[in-house]
């Protein structure tokens, strides 16, 4: 991967916590963001392979962890501060499609429906609260703080067998942007962003004939959404900054 | 005063008694808080997350069973967490009142202990049988998984479920650093941060590594609270000082943000902004130089947070105070009712250049 170096300058300094970190997106997001300096932790759910990722980028904190336990949140979320010392940016990136292969609503067990809850709508909510306050502490420090929910036209689109994934990113778009709206005088910014049709093991698993070549490379996926948060944390940093001069 | 027994941070019914600069005291519902502040005051919180410090484990020379509990830190950098000092209890959980646990097994220097999935070394003992240095094995992140997997948060047996980490971080929590929770915080939610705005306040925060308030020893007990470090932003030091430019009050909320704020006092009741570590006790005769009123939770007199309270208001009206929360039912420890402090003669005292002299 290239990178220029002022890309690497401007992630310096920065701390981000990425949840499904070992494959597709969030591993594409783990690369980008160590490569450009900045701390960078991830989640994943098996031990393997948060030791195979945390070998493989040198300097990454690996965290063990599934977000769509409850239990689980508090330890994930002191190990990122602990590791850390503190938070710029949150990517719940982590999802579950709901039932395997995709099934249309009549044929979808309830269970595959809260598994696709829990992990896309009550996993970052939960998450984004225990952490909350550490983004409240970097936004009043003036360099930014930003939730990015990783969504999915799906979120607004309703396709027939995405209902489960469907329905629980539409309500995370929703809550992305309810909050977004509360936090506001924070500093705070959350972002509910589609990062387009992948070549990931999560598509794959949803479309297993998909043609890989009209797919996005979670790579430049990455990348986009990079610039997304950057942006973010640029508009932030300047609102703080005229807040401070009015004071 | 009553135990409060429910690990409930904002139980609906939550008090709080005031008492202004002259003494007067009136009673008013915790969330009310705001109404406390003026418009031009800055409010300050501790935003220290609470570490799970008690560490249930076996005694490698004895295999007897010890409750290590950590106490103290040299930093509060992430990576400074291999060092602690500790207390260590013999048998036992927070179901039995730590005055009456047990003593550890005798501990010596390279004394093995296994703590879940940790295993640490005593380096030193510090003065007292049940007070040590001792040394975390692995890496960073080895050991801040093992405080996350096998850790619990102190508890004291007044609390009668056992505690979760949400049940102690404040909605404020950020960098992972208290022993035990700053709980004055526990009174702050989102929505009385959104009142302060509206009112005129700043609101900010400050780091500091609370320490534990109990070890169930007498002599152990009277060295505490034991040095904390802190840590001070450039962000937070600045809207302490325009809030004295513009004639506003400096609102502690919580004793570990009085320590912390007069610790870094400058002139003029400006801070330094930084890292340091509060040694400072504050008592009766503590001149203080930053802080001009305190929310703080209800304390028994004759605990070190009540001795704190002296330094804000005399004998007389901290005794009309104490009667006033017995006689009101006020709940008392981390998750009960709370005082809200005005120093005496606050703006009078700022006001005067001499006024130190005189007072």
């Amino acid at each position: 991967m290239d990178r220029s170096k002022d890309g690497g300058k401007d992630l310096a300094g920065l701390r981000i916590a990425i949840t499904g970190g070992t494959s597709g997106l969030g591993l594409a997001l783990v690369r980008e963001w160590s490569a450009g300096g900045a701390l960078v932790a991830f989640v994943a759910r098996t031990e393997e392979g948060v030791q195979r990722i945390a070998g493989d980028v040198p300097g990454v904190a690996g965290i063990v962890g599934d977000v769509s336990k409850k239990d689980q949140i508090y330890p994930i979320a002191l190990q990122v501060l602990g590791r850390l010392g503190g938070i710029n940016v949150l990517v719940n990136n982590a999802s579950s499609l709901g039932p395997v292969p995709l099934a249309p609503l009549g044929d979808t067990a309830c269970e595959d429906l809260e598994v696709a809850l829990t992990t896309n709508l009550l996993g970052p909510f939960r998450l984004t609260k225990a952490l909350l306050g550490a983004l409240r502490a970097s936004a009043a420090e003036g360099r930014g703080a930003v939730v990015l929910n990783v969504s999915s036209d799906a979120a607004v689109t309703p396709y027939p067998g995405w209902g489960a994934y469907g329905a629980s990113k539409a309500a995370l778009h929703h809550l992305s942007a309810i909050w977004a709206l509360e936090l506001q005088e924070e500093g705070i910014g959350v972002l509910s962003l589609d990062p387009g049709d992948m070549d990931t093991p999560l598509h794959r698993l949803a479309v297993p004939d998909a043609d890989a070549s009209t797919l996005l490379r979670p790579e430049v996926a990455a990348r986009n959404l990079t610039r997304s948060i950057m942006a973010e944390l640029a508009e932030l940093a300047t609102l703080h900054r005229r807040k401070r001069e009015a004071a | 005063m009553i135990a409060a027994s429910d690990p409930v941070q904002r139980p609906p019914g939550a008090k709080l008694l005031a008492v202004d600069a002259r003494g007067r005291i009136r009673h008013l519902p915790r969330r009310q808080f705001a109404a406390l502040v003026r418009r031009g005051d800055a409010v300050i919180a501790n935003d220290a997350a609470t570490l799970p410090a008690s560490l249930a484990g076996v005694h490698g020379p004895t295999h007897r069973r010890i409750e290590v509990r950590l106490a103290q830190r040299g930093s509060l950098e992430p990576d400074d967490v291999r060092d602690f000092n500790a207390i260590v209890l013999g048998e036992g959980d927070y179901r039995v009142r730590t005055e009456d646990r047990p003593p550890p097994p005798s501990l010596a220097p390279g004394d093995s202990l296994q703590l879940g999935p940790l295993r640490a070394t005593v380096s030193y003992l510090l003065g007292h049988p049940r007070f040590v240095a001792l040394r975390l094995h692995g890496s960073p992140q080895e050991i801040w998984s093992g405080l996350a997997l096998h850790g619990r948060p102190i508890q004291y047996a007044h609390v009668r479920v056992p505690l979760r980490l949400w049940d102690v971080w404040t909605s404020i929590a950020s960098v992972p650093a208290a022993f035990e929770p700053p709980s004055a915080g526990f009174a702050l939610d989102w929505l009385v941060l959104d009142d302060l705005r509206r009112r005129g306040v700043s609101f900010a925060t400050i780091t500091h590594a609370a320490g534990i308030s109990s070890t169930g020893d007498a002599a152990l007990d009277a060295l505490l609270p034991l040095d904390e470090p802190y840590f001070i932003s450039r962000s937070t030091a600045e809207a302490i000082a325009q809030a004295r430019a513009r004639g506003g009050r400096i609102v502690a909320v919580g004793t570990t943000v009085v320590r912390a704020l007069e610790a870094a006092a400058l002139d003029r009741g400006l801070v330094r902004a930084g890292s340091g570590v509060a040694k400072q006790r504050i008592v009766r005769d503590t001149r203080l130089r930053v802080v001009d009123a305190l929310l703080s939770g209800t304390h028994e007199p004759g605990t070190t947070h009540h001795a704190l309270l002296e330094a804000f208001a005399d004998d007389a009206t901290l005794l009309r105070a104490d009667r006033e929360l017995a006689s009101h039912d006020y709940r008392t420890h981390e998750f009960g009712d709370s005082i809200f402090v005005e120093r005496r003669d606050s703006a009078w005292l700022r006001s005067r250049p001499m006024a130190s002299a005189i007072a």
